[in-house]
């Protein structure tokens, strides 16, 4: 358990303290006519439901199966997404990366927490803590180790920080023996971690 | 500005821990967090990038030792009172006290919802031709403005490559400052490891940003 997790130590009056002062201000913040509290319940249903990495391992398994589509989706992957209804829509500039086996991508903002969250959902706590933020660009072989990820040493590491308006997803490389899968069979083999470059897709019959 | 927010390259923190199976939000308050900042952004009281500026500036012990709405939730109300939106003394009472001050966009309600879903656009219509060109040698500027900027400290005065060009975007640098949105090109550039890490840095490694062009000098 990490020291900066300051939600895991269950300090009850630090929390509430936390709670209290949230409430107070979504409170002020009615009764000002600033916002409806219906709408605040609108958008956080609209995360823990609509939004997640579902979306990101479509776009992949359609990468893995249709020819067409990776190359159109290496080149402009807003536009290539745009194309397909069924997944979320993006805003500007989502950046697709692939990964080879003589490269690996993984993405960090190392300012912040930039993140395709359109295709991911919100980021994970370790995404947006320093310990990542810090090593990715520096030690990215030890990050990956943190994940139980180990590559082959020529492997060429690019780390894409994600500074200012674009946002990055690694199109992971296809497991091997999955020929002749569809789709829906395909995206249940694509992690959210494998889509930002800490960890690989799941190979058929791994543990979930 | 040089902050701890600037974490690249920094030694000290530890392992990364994934937690498995994390839910979405460890604790009720953090969803409430998240929808206010991105429901008062979206009613015009504040940009994406001051509100960046604003976690920014939180002293360093707090925004080392709170968590990450912790540090949205401080740089929210801050903010807010900053601007005008609501007053000290109606935190304390927990209350409001003052009439509000006009929205740029109005009320958040719900019709606002669907459209806030999707990330907002940034990409302006260009000022000038792009400067450079893809290939080019460049070097990150060494400079250290204390205000916001997006240019990392580990690259400055670094050579790298220009890799692609995204096209003109609003300059996080003055618009976290209200001085306008002054679009400026934006290129990913390229460095190699070693260059910033040094001999003992791994010889497989490239690191890449994404620089405005301000933040760069052609080599």
């Amino acid at each position: 358990m990490s020291h900066d997790h300051d939600h895991h130590h269950h300090d009850h009056s630090e929390l509430s303290e936390t709670e209290l002062r949230v409430r107070a201000l979504e409170t002020i913040l009615t009764e000002k006519g600033y916002v409806e509290p219906a709408a605040l319940d609108a958008i956080i249903q609209a995360y823990e439901t609509k939004i997640g990495p579902h979306n990101g391992a479509r776009v992949v398994a359609k990468a893995w199966t249709d020819p067409a589509f990776k190359k159109a989706l290496l080149e402009d992957g807003s536009k290539a997404i745009g194309t397909l209804g069924h997944v979320s829509r993006v805003g500007d500039h989502l950046v697709v990366v692939e990964n080879t086996p003589e490269r690996h991508n993984m993405v960090v903002c190392t300012l912040c927490s930039c993140y395709p969250w359109e295709m991911l959902g919100l980021p994970p706590v370790w995404y947006k803590a320093s310990p990542y933020r810090s090593r990715a660009v520096k030690d990215p072989r030890g990050v990956l180790a943190d994940f139980n990820v180990t590559l082959p040493k020529d492997t060429e590491i690019r780390v894409w920080d994600s500074t200012a308006e674009t946002r990055f997803l690694v199109l992971p490389m296809r497991p091997e023996g999955t020929e002749g899968w569809g789709e829906e069979q395909l995206a249940e083999l694509v992690t959210r971690d494998s889509m930002i470059g800490t960890g690989f897709a799941r190979t058929p019959g791994a543990p979930s | 500005m040089n902050g701890v927010h600037d974490m690249g390259g920094m030694d000290g923190f530890g392992k990364v821990e994934p937690e498995p199976n994390e839910p979405m939000f460890h604790v009720d308050w953090e969803a409430r967090v998240l929808a206010m900042v991105r429901a008062m952004g979206a009613a015009g009281a504040f940009n994406i990038d001051t509100s960046r500026f604003y976690r920014e500036t939180l002293p360093p012990h707090v925004y080392l030792s709170s968590s990450y709405y912790k540090k949205w939730f401080l740089g929210l109300e801050e903010m807010l009172i900053e601007k005008g939106y609501l007053t000290r003394q109606e935190i304390a009472a927990g209350h409001a006290m003052q009439a509000p001050k006009a929205l740029k966009h109005g009320k958040f309600d719900l019709n606002q919802v669907e459209r806030i879903m999707v990330r907002g656009k940034f990409a302006r219509p260009a000022p000038a031709p792009a400067k450079f060109n893809i290939g080019d040698r460049v070097r990150a500027k060494n400079i250290h403005p204390t205000t916001h900027t997006r240019l990392p400290r580990y690259v400055r005065g670094h050579l790298g490559v220009v890799e692609l060009n995204h096209g003109c975007h609003v300059f996080p640098d003055s618009a976290a400052m209200e001085l306008g949105e002054n679009p400026q090109w934006l290129y990913t550039v390229v460095f190699e490891g070693r260059d910033l890490w040094g001999t003992d840095g791994d010889p497989t490694l490239k690191v890449s940003i994404d620089a405005f062009e301000p933040y760069l000098d052609l080599a």
